[in-house]
């Protein structure tokens, strides 16, 4: 287990050596030690934003942050499976509910196929698949479960008030998104 | 004058009253020539919130002579000097010690007539509330620090701190504010509360209309909080209700300490889409109505999703 003393740090400094224990780190747990609120919070919200889990116990004014990398890591360096890019709520042009139709089968499709995707990153209107009123919830959390990621771009739910009516998957953020592309092998654009 | 204001102020006939303010700050952004320019911009801003007019200027510096290249400190004073000529502000000399944290700013001298000075006190109930520049400058730099700040989003926020508040302070005045303040280390929430403390006045704004630097909101979600934001949150939380739907993100923008931000004003409801109008046609593009101010909630400020 790694341990990072971040103790007596001013922001923004424990989160980037939280930042760089990540990346060093194939897969154990880090240990951050922190003794400001401030720097603990920061510290939680960056690595929640890297798809980590946190757990913090306090004591006498100092935190200890246990962060495991989970999820979008692990996978970027097990995964050869495509990444799927999703930025409407409509596969191709033209008639709009034909569109819609067309998006709705390929989801469904897409669930009774194998192999799985590794990710899917729904960005801009994509996002309507993944909130309340979408039809293919059912199919999205069944992927889920199967442990692909699902995603979804946090400006747009934060425009749209939307972020309490997401039904399946995290809350994503344009740097995970442009990491995720990077580092992706194959990213197939819907 | 029993409050605490911007800038001090000291009146030498009926007519005529000198203005006087110091800052001076480490840096904000890599660039030294634009860390210059923010500095002399955030120095004048107290003289142009309370409507006087900077006129001489005395340089502040703190240089670590033995560790930096004299060549860094001479393109922060070329920025400076390009900025105060802008201003039409004269610089009259200055002043500079060896420190081991670089920091620079300004000591301004204006001047503003007595019977016209803009205090943060002294908005109406039904005023409107006008912010001039863009937040998250607090944000931007922690992330700027961090090597986490795209080079696109560390410029914008750049530009709009290097900005002076002249335009904004010159056309307040013609077209006839109540009373203004500018937004800096406290964020718009504290410099906000200090137009109204005490008084039997309240603070409605508006999540959805407060004016944000792009890439905020991501940096933010990375944990690029500026330990100032956490401490003027703590301090004026008792005093600020956030309603739902408010997003935690926006709850948390309006507590971003602010490095020479834009002017807050406050101006009767019927005259606040002609300010609006002719702060837009005069450049300053990103102003917004915000808020206002209420007779309700004294001394509060409620922070509503949007203008109902």
């Amino acid at each position: 287990m790694k341990i990072v003393d971040a103790r007596n740090l001013p922001c923004p400094e424990p989160v980037l050596k939280n930042k760089q224990a990540l990346e060093a780190t194939s897969g154990e747990t880090i240990t951050i030690l922190v003794n400001t609120p401030e720097a603990c919070q920061n510290v939680q919200r960056f690595a929640r934003s890297q798809g980590c889990t946190v757990e913090i116990l306090e004591k006498e004014g100092e935190y200890v942050l246990e962060i495991s990398k989970t999820g979008i890591h692990e996978a970027h360096e097990k995964s050869a499976a495509p990444v799927l890019l999703i930025t409407s709520d409509q596969l191709g042009t033209g008639d709009e509910a034909l569109g819609q139709l067309l998006l709705t089968t390929f989801i469904n499709t897409l669930g009774e196929t194998k192999p799985r995707p590794a990710r899917m990153l729904f960005i801009n209107r994509g996002v309507m698949l993944t909130t309340e009123g979408s039809r293919v919830l059912d199919t999205l959390l069944q992927l889920e479960k199967e442990g692909v990621q699902i995603l979804s771009c946090g400006t747009y739910l934060n425009h749209y008030q939307l972020k309490d009516k997401l039904k399946v998957g995290k809350i994503t953020n344009m740097y995970d998104t442009v990491n995720s592309l990077l580092t992706a092998e194959r990213v197939i654009r819907v | 004058m029993e409050r605490i204001e911007d800038a001090g102020v000291y009146k030498l006939t009926e007519e005529l009253a000198i203005i006087q303010t110091v800052d001076f700050f480490t840096p904000v952004v890599d660039d030294p020539f634009t860390f210059g320019q923010i500095a002399v911009a955030n120095s004048l801003s107290d003289v142009y919130a309370m409507g006087g007019k900077p006129l001489t200027a005395l340089n502040i510096v703190c240089f670590p002579i033995q560790s930096m290249d004299i060549l860094f400190l001479r393109e922060i004073l070329k920025g400076g000097i390009e900025k105060m000529k802008e201003a039409d502000v004269v610089l009259a000399g200055g002043h500079s010690v060896d420190d081991q944290e670089l920091k620079y700013g300004l000591a301004v001298t204006g001047i503003i007539h007595p019977g016209r000075v803009l205090r943060k006190e002294g908005s109406q109930p039904g005023d409107r509330l006008i912010l001039t520049k863009p937040l998250g400058t607090g944000i931007i730099s922690t992330a700027i620090k961090a090597g986490l700040a795209s080079p696109e989003v560390a410029e914008k926020a750049a530009r709009t701190m290097a900005t002076l508040n002249r335009k904004a302070s010159e056309i307040m005045l013609e077209v006839g504010a109540r009373s203004c303040t500018d937004i800096t280390g406290f964020g718009l929430a504290g410099h906000a509360a200090e137009m109204i403390e005490g008084t039997a006045t309240g603070i409605v704004l508006y999540a959805d209309s407060i004016p944000i630097l792009p890439g905020t909101r991501e940096l933010a979600e990375m944990g690029m909080i500026p330990g100032g934001l956490y401490r003027n949150r703590d301090y004026r939380q008792p005093i600020v209700q956030i309603n739902t739907g408010v997003s935690e993100f926006l709850s948390d923008i309006i507590f971003d300490p602010q490095t020479s931000g834009g002017l807050l004003i406050s101006i009767a409801p019927e005259k606040a889409e002609i300010l609006l109008e002719r702060l837009h046609q005069a450049g300053v593009q990103e102003v917004s109505l915000i808020g206002e101010v209420t007779a309700s909630s004294a001394g509060r400020i409620v922070v509503v999703p949007g203008r109902t």
